[in-house]
């Protein structure tokens, strides 16, 4: 008797999340969304980690307004829900007369709160350097500028790779809330399939592009953090 | 030319207010909002402690001499991490019905939540008890201690102390992740906000709720930003 | 020059027959046969990566050995069914690099294991941390954390922890070579003064010194083998090995 309850239970599962028909028939879409996540973490990534460095790297001249401005933009960006910015922008700003893609919402939203905690990484990698270091690159002609942008950063990344690997990850994974706002990501692809076919299998097939998407990069990641381990002692 | 600029600054300001910080609105969505942040916090109460319990859990089991342990944890772990939050929670919400299994909408939402963190506070965990040198471990052996005992009031006590900063981060992003669950029609914060938004054509709602969320973080957000500038000093 | 305590009539405290250890491809110690007599001060000594570190930490079984066995009061460690814990109570062990617990004071440090391991009450084990303080000179350092005492306090604190569970034997890992100079001294007494009473140690140290005034019987161990052993006098006197005569002449330096 226990043996047919299992089977049943299992051959349910599969006819849930793994019918091969379906499968099939939302390949193509789903690698669409695989597409379009791709770009939208790409921009992300970039323009998000040359930002926080931008910003870390201002922050080292000490100017005290301009450090006021970079210290609250970073406290509220890390403060607020990523999908709480979104639908913020992709809401609110028709009301202002400008219509921008979801698309493009995104990537902004995205990339803003990736350059608040970049800045963060950064500004700790910087105060890091030994004071030696600057004395050494000043004592030899170097303008504050070249010290900082030759001898401090430099040794300040090789402590950010680890945090910043992780904390990347993180957020690259919030494409997927580009699905309320309808950008054709992976999840919105699923989604959609899901409410077509009235079944759960595209979801399925979304969780599963996902993880063959990310795993790499979070096996990546840990090897990153083994090679460039930051020891907090 | 110059009033005319005043002029168009003054109705982009004018527009901005309107559009984002109608107090009126806000005033009556204000209770709707409170609401919602209940059902946020009972969120975090059920979330927090089970994940984290859940990722100590992990990570003692990483350092088992069982081979096959060790691996399972970190499939678990890179697993989800991999996933990003919502497919998860849009996998579990949606796809565990079409498999015939009931479960309220709030319970699948602890579920894919804790699956979630704990594989992340697996990980800081992780890294907090590999910080401990060895030699504790070996002077706590020395002396007759289990590893069980050397693990509780050893290691763990100096892990923990270790990485206090990621733990605290951590869990300042499980109160911001609580966001997503609107996604699936859990009514909390800003799932009231987003409601009154779409009844009000007007975006102050969710610049309420941000103020909310900002209420709540931010004062975590800067303890945290001393407590790592610090650590990095 | 000592004279020696040690009780060669009665059965060793610590044995170890055929003990070897390899590390992967690499073969650290080859068939190691030692004895440890009660009331005995014996010293390892040899070039460094002879093995003299992992034979002692084989001892306790913090390194597991790779063939052979070690005996402990008759035990053999490493049969089947011995509670290695119960047993690591009668071996007390001071490392190197004293391996404090940072995050507790000198007497939680000594407290911990007699409280968590042999079931000890608060107070009672208080009072046992207290005269193994009082014993080491710390008494009135007890309630100091690690970070506030020299080191050569905190390698005291680590002997009165190997103490305080009372053990059979005391295994000496280069206690004072982590040690500046001008500490070393007060560390040195303290094992003079545990010799004095009784307790039966083996010192794996570069202290020559202190080996011919304190040591029974000195062990001279090299590439992972003992090449020769005998009183101070026989080995830094009159070295018998050729290797043996190279070490004692390069130390001697």
């Amino acid at each position: 008797m226990n043996e047919t309850v299992t089977t049943s239970a299992w051959a349910r599962f599969l006819e849930t999340f793994f019918r091969p028909d379906l499968i099939e028939q939302y390949s193509g879409a789903i690698a669409k969304g695989v597409i379009v996540t791709c770009q939208v973490a790409g921009l992300v990534v970039v323009t998000g980690i040359a930002v926080g460095l931008a910003l870390a790297m201002i922050r080292a001249y000490r100017i005290k307004p301009v450090n006021f401005l970079i210290i609250v933009y970073v406290d509220v960006l890390r403060s607020l829900p990523p999908l709480v910015l979104i639908v913020l922008t992709y809401f609110g700003l028709p009301a202002l007369g400008s219509t921008l893609s979801g698309f493009v919402v995104l990537w902004l939203v995205l990339s803003m709160v990736l350059a608040a905690f970049a800045e963060e990484i950064f500004w700790a990698g910087i105060l890091s350097v030994r004071k030696g270091q600057w004395d050494a690159a000043r004592s030899t002609g170097f303008s504050f500028t070249q010290a900082l942008a030759w001898v401090v950063v430099p040794q300040a990344i090789r402590l950010t790779v680890a945090p910043l690997t992780n904390r990347t990850i993180a957020i690259t994974k919030n494409t997927a809330l580009g699905m309320v706002i309808g950008v054709p990501e992976i999840l919105n692809e699923a989604s959609t399939a899901q409410s077509f076919s009235g079944s759960a299998t595209p979801l399925m097939m979304g969780a599963i592009a996902y993880i063959l998407l990310f795993i790499p990069i979070v096996v990546a990641g840990r090897w990153i953090e083994t090679r460039f381990a930051w020891r907090r002692s | 030319m110059d009033r005319d600029a005043v002029r168009v600054a003054a109705e982009l300001m004018n527009e901005i207010y309107l559009s984002f910080f109608n107090f009126e609105i806000m005033r009556e969505a204000l209770p709707l909002l409170l609401r919602g942040l209940v059902v946020t916090a009972k969120l975090c109460v059920a979330v927090i402690p089970l994940g984290i319990i859940g990722g100590l859990v992990l990570a003692v089991m990483s350092q088992s001499n069982s081979r096959s342990l060790r691996i399972a944890v970190v499939v678990f772990v890179d697993l989800f991490r991999a996933i990003p939050p919502l497919v998860l929670l849009i996998l579990i919400y949606s796809g565990l019905p079409f498999a015939g299994i009931d479960i309220s909408p709030f319970a699948a939402v602890c579920v894919g939540f804790m699956l979630n963190n704990s594989a992340y506070y697996a990980e800081i965990y992780r890294a907090g008890i590999e910080s401990v040198d060895r030699g504790q471990t070996e002077a706590a052996r020395s002396t007759g201690m289990s590893s069980a005992q050397t693990m509780s009031y050893v290691v763990l006590p100096q892990a923990t102390r270790n990485v206090l900063p990621d733990l605290l981060s951590n869990t300042i992003e499980v109160v911001k992740l609580t966001s997503i669950a609107s996604v699936v029609a859990l009514q909390e914060l800003l799932y009231a906000a987003d409601m009154a938004r779409s009844l009000t054509y007007n975006a102050s709602p969710i610049v309420l709720a941000a103020a909310i969320y900002l209420l709540i973080l931010w004062p975590v957000v800067r303890l945290l930003s001393m407590m790592e500038h610090r650590v990095g000093n | 020059m000592s004279e020696s305590r040690a009780d060669t009539d009665a059965n060793p405290i610590l044995e170890a027959r055929g003990l070897g250890k390899s590390f992967g491809a690499t073969k650290v110690l080859h068939e190691i046969n030692f004895r440890v007599f009660p009331r005995e001060l014996v010293f390892i000594v040899g070039p460094s990566g002879s093995g003299k570190s992992t034979m002692l930490r084989c001892f306790n079984r913090l390194e597991e050995p790779s063939c052979g066995a070690v005996f402990v009061d008759g035990v053999n460690l490493m049969g089947k069914g011995v509670n290695i814990n119960q047993m690591r109570q009668r071996i007390g062990m001071v490392f190197q690099q004293f391996n404090l617990y940072p995050h507790l004071s000198a007497e939680g440090n000594i407290t911990l294991a007699l409280r968590k391991v042999q079931g000890k009450s608060k107070s009672a084990a208080r009072a046992a941390a207290q005269r193994c303080l009082e014993l080491v000179g710390l008494a009135d350092r007890a309630n100091a954390r690690p970070n506030e005492l020299s080191g050569g306090q905190q390698q005291r604190v680590a002997i009165a922890r190997a103490l305080a569970l009372e053990p059979k034997v005391m295994l000496f890992d280069e206690p004072t070579s982590a040690l500046d100079p001008e500490l070393v001294g007060s560390v040195l007494q303290v094992m003079r003064n545990l010799r004095d009473e009784g307790m039966t140690m083996v010192v794996v140290s570069h202290e020559i010194r202190f080996a011919r005034e304190a040591a029974d019987r000195v062990v001279f161990v090299c590439d992972g083998a003992i090449l020769e052993e005998g009183t101070p006098e026989e080995i830094f006197s009159t070295p018998k090995h050729p290797r043996t005569r190279e070490f004692v002449a390069e130390i001697a330096r």
